[in-house]
């Protein structure tokens, strides 16, 4: 039926369908934040459309009370670039995972985010193939043992978010998967934004990488190893907000200072999440000697990709008149046997 | 003069003119370096001759290479068509004559042209340095090596270059006139009118009106010459009486363009927008680039950036209650393989077009195959069945490229549409179909909420309900995980998978009473001897059983356009049948599914060499199996 949607609460997003992700799954908090923030975005229930690949956060379409594909393993973006392109009107939402979105679909991941298609991105990183039982991915730290590589894994792995800029995304943003608080209003301005929207959650997996994000995710140290970036705001850490990131203006790279010790308050960068450049900067930082950036690191919207083919299409009509198929078979050279 | 028992030479005694002789088909090609416009003249030659009222079949033959060294045999670029009086279905098996602008153009066509047979040659770009490049130590003009043929030899460069003087164009564009000034001359050849192509002429080049003088006065300046030279002996004009067809109206057409217009028409029938989502690839693309230039119909297209985001771009569409088309040719229909499981698997529709290429790997690009078959049919993961059907020929393209959007949105099936890189690039005239004169078979999509689930099927069709995205009241999950028969969620239920599977064959199988009985196209319809075929095989096909059966031969030709599931009455019309021969451009294919099929002897006429089908190979194959039982 059709619901108002203002009357629309978070069990009207809830499928019936037994949720199976191991307990304790960090993808159980993801999928109640999606539900609770669902109603608030005021957009008809058969409006939203869920795509995923293949991995234990692409069921996730199964739980929505919504349209949901869940497709083949690391194909998401494309289907999802279909089904944008056949009804625009839909709001389009990948859900995706390390292995599915920047292995096997690296290369659909990359060619979604530089056309931007107008979709909502949420990949859930957990450094780590679960469904296939604990083999390394392409986001695991070097010496990750894992079945398929018992005596650690050697080779580097690759940032998100440093991928979706790269590739031209105009909206990237890093999360958590356990706090709501943040996560919400990052995947609401993630929604509003009309093309595409690359949201990185930090996803913990108790079975095969349990606690790899501790140290961002335990309140007790977290504060010390991470920092939340806001448009506007100075980029300042530590229980006491007594740390922040400084530009080295000489070398162009970024430096932990303490305020009081070694920086005063105009030392410290004001997070600017219209400049790629400092995004870059922001996302390649990594612990232990840098805090690890979340919140929105860059958003600076360019038109869509399927409003443009839209418009394109709207204007050749235009100026083409109404298609004629029975004109189009004569059109060019004809002749006629009598 | 293929058939050239068929020709009936009349010498003209009138003195001092060429004299004339009547044939019934003939074969022409223009042969030159990529930048003489062979293209063009051949495009212009058939439309004369398809305004004179002449049958006709073309064949672009262009070099793999995109710009190859002036000269160079590899550069060489040719059009070749066939005309005649009778029904042409082939692009003909050997050339009557040959227009060889340079020595590059002679020695890669030499070998194809009849014994006797006419060549044109232009002495002015018979230059030791163009001599040197295609290999010549001497040149074949002076060495004997073309006695055995008529060779009429003009140095087209002078000609033309007084012909265009008044124009002061300057030497090389004047030079680039000299496709036209050899046209004039093979239009007068021919008795073709030349005002078809000076009109064409006139609005090719109208915001360069001296360009488009110099070409017209090129053109004249050909037949003038041809109707005033004294000709050596032996050089006759060729009368080809006009052909019996259809009225109505015509047009040329390509295997591409009518793949791509009928797709837009089927679109149309099945009242529901199409995506079209593609990755270029030899010599599929030129499909993509139709579409793309027809935005004000309601096709999109999408250049994916690989084949398998194509083809789920497309599966998504379809999702969206659009209808997906993705095409490529072999290597890239591979790569789709998981993406056409999966719309199987989701039960929806899709369209895939299949133009093959020779194979396997890279293989032969921009030559022709049939090797594809057997992945058609049965090349993906799992029991996944899906119709499988094929065009014959350029104008057999509008319609089945319809009946594929037909089957597969009555269906929520994938269709795999088989074409190959002959049928995409061959042209011949087509008679312009009424759209009205097609029944149409317009989308229902689901709206009714009481009693929805995603796996609700058409109890006569089995196939399942579409909902798009969008329908209130309808929210509902598909994927590629095996669902239960009766609510559509998650099951791994054994029994449901063993009645899924089942279902998803009988579905597929089914389709066979839902389209046409196959039916014999020539010939009666048993007897002892049945040449069973499929895809662009059907000219040379067509012309041997056609000049078999005038030599008295009990032998039918039988082309299958529904390659799965066949047509019910199929098994039953070939045991009409002493033997069976199923030629075909691979291994053998059909001739496989045929006797697993039906427990049938049927034999195989193999070829791969990446060109068709000759129709005296055909002939012979049909004398050498009907031979077995004497």
């Amino acid at each position: 039926m059709n619901q108002a949607v203002d009357t629309l609460t978070i069990d009207d997003f809830s499928s019936d369908q037994e949720v199976r992700w191991c307990p304790g799954c960090g993808d159980y908090a993801v999928l109640k934040t999606i539900q609770k923030l669902m109603p608030e975005l005021k957009r008809p229930r058969e409006s939203q459309v869920f795509v995923s690949g293949i991995g234990c956060s692409s069921r996730f379409p199964y739980y929505m009370e919504t349209y949901g594909f869940h497709t083949i393993h690391g194909r998401a973006p494309s289907v999802a670039t279909g089904v944008k392109l056949a009804n625009p009107e839909l709001d389009v939402w990948v859900i995706t995972g390390d292995g599915d979105a920047l292995s096997i679909g690296g290369n659909h991941t990359m060619h979604a985010l530089r056309r931007n298609v107008d979709l909502n991105i949420l990949l859930f990183n957990n450094e780590i193939y679960g469904l296939t039982k604990g083999q390394y991915s392409p986001t695991s730290k070097v010496g990750t043992r894992s079945p398929s590589t018992p005596d650690g894994s050697v080779d580097r792995p690759l940032s998100p978010c440093a991928i979706a800029l790269g590739a031209g995304a105009p909206f990237v943003a890093r999360s958590i998967d356990t706090e709501m608080k943040h996560l919400s209003p990052v995947v609401k301005e993630a929604h509003a934004h009309e093309g595409a929207s690359f949201v990185e959650i930090l996803q913990n997996c108790p079975i095969y990488n349990d606690g790899i994000f501790e140290q961002v995710k335990n309140k007790k140290i977290a504060p010390d190893f991470r920092v939340e970036a806001e448009h506007g705001q100075p980029l300042l850490f530590g229980k006491d907000k007594n740390k922040g990131i400084r530009l080295n203006r000489d070398e162009l790279t970024l430096e932990v200072v303490n305020l009081g010790e070694n920086a005063e308050m105009e030392d410290i960068l004001v997070h600017d999440q219209t400049n790629l450049a400092q995004a870059q900067l922001l996302a390649a930082m990594q612990g232990p000697e840098f805090p690890v950036a979340i919140g929105i690191l860059y958003y600076s919207p360019v038109t869509a990709y399927v409003s443009d083919v839209t418009d394109q299409r709207l204007k050749l009509r235009e100026s083409r008149g109404q298609a004629d198929l029975g004109k189009l078979l004569l059109s060019g050279h004809t002749w006629t046997v009598k | 003069m293929n058939n050239a028992e068929t020709a009936e030479s009349i010498a003209n005694t009138e003195p001092g003119k060429t004299p004339a002789r009547t044939v019934a088909n003939v074969v022409v090609r223009f042969a030159g370096d990529s930048g003489d416009g062979m293209q063009l003249t051949g495009a212009n030659f058939t439309d004369d001759t398809a305004l004179y009222g002449n049958d006709l079949s073309t064949f672009p033959d262009f070099p793999a290479e995109i710009r190859a060294p002036a000269g160079s045999t590899f550069g060489v670029s040719a059009f070749q068509i066939y005309f005649g009086s009778e029904d042409i279905t082939t692009s003909g098996d050997a050339i009557d004559v040959l227009v060889a602008m340079n020595p590059a153009a002679l020695v890669t066509t030499l070998d194809e042209v009849v014994k006797g047979g006419l060549i044109i040659v232009d002495t002015g770009a018979f230059s030791e340095k163009n001599l040197k490049k295609a290999k010549y130590e001497d040149s074949p003009l002076e060495d004997g090596s073309l006695d055995a043929y008529r060779v009429l030899e003009i140095d087209i460069h002078k000609h033309v270059i007084a012909a265009v003087e008044p124009f002061n164009l300057g030497h090389k564009m004047a030079l680039r006139c000299k496709n036209m000034w050899t046209l004039g001359l093979v239009l007068w050849l021919f008795d073709r009118d030349k005002q078809g192509t000076i009109d064409n002429l006139q609005k090719k080049f109208a915001s360069k009106p001296d360009i488009a003088n110099a070409n017209v006065a090129a053109l004249n300046a050909g037949h003038a010459f041809g109707e005033t030279a004294e000709m050596p002996s032996g050089i006759e004009i060729y009368k080809v009486p006009k052909a019996k067809v259809e009225p109505g109206v015509y047009r040329d057409i390509d295997g591409s363009t009518g793949l791509a217009w009928g797709l837009i028409a089927g679109g149309k029938l099945a009242d529901i927008n199409l995506l079209f989502a593609s990755y270029p690839i030899t010599p599929a693309s030129s499909l993509l680039h139709i579409l793309a230039a027809r935005k004000e119909f309601d096709v999109a297209t999408f250049q994916a950036e690989d084949e398998i985001a194509a083809v789920c771009a497309a599966v998504g569409a379809s999702f969206a209650g659009s209808l997906g088309v993705t095409s490529s040719a072999g290597p890239g229909i591979a790569l789709k393989g998981e993406a056409i499981s999966l719309a199987v698997s989701a039960e929806l529709p899709l369209v895939v077009i299949n133009t093959q290429r020779g194979g396997p790997s890279t293989g032969l690009p921009t030559k022709t195959e049939q090797s594809d078959l057997l992945q058609a049919v049965y090349g993906r993961h799992g029991d996944t069945p899906l119709p499988v059907i094929s065009t014959s020929t350029p104008s057999d393209c509008f319609e089945v490229a319809i009946e594929a959007v037909r089957i597969a949105t009555r269906y929520m099936t994938p269709v795999m549409l088989l074409s190959d890189g002959y049928i995409a690039n061959a042209a011949e005239p087509w008679l312009i179909p009424d759209i009205a004169d097609f029944a149409s078979f317009p989308v229902q999509f689901r709206e009714e909420t009481e009693g929805f689930h995603p796996s609700l099927r058409d109890p006569d069709t089995l196939a399942r309900v579409w909902a798009k995205p969008g329908t209130p009241g309808l929210e509902h999950r598909i994927g590629g995980i095996e669902k239960s028969y009766d609510t559509g969620d998650i099951s791994y239920d054994p029994d449901n998978h063993q009645k899924m599977t089942d279902t998803r064959r009988d579905k597929v199988l089914g389709i066979s009473k839902d389209i046409p009985l196959q039916e014999v196209v020539m010939g009666n319809t048993s007897g002892k001897l049945a040449v069973v075929g499929w895809g662009s095989t059907y000219g040379p096909i067509h012309q041997g059983v056609k000049q078999s059966r005038e030599d008295g031969l009990d032998v039918s030709h039988i082309h299958i356009r529904h390659l799965w599931p066949f047509p019910d009455n199929l098994k039953e019309l070939l045991s009409g049948f002493d033997k069976i021969l199923v030629p075909e451009m691979n291994t053998g294919h059909l001739v496989k599914m045929l006797r697993s099929e039906f427990l049938i002897d049927a034999q195989a006429l193999n070829k791969v060499n990446g060109l068709p089908f000759k129709i005296g190979e055909i002939i012979d194959a049909i004398r050498a199996t009907l031979a077995e039982d004497d």
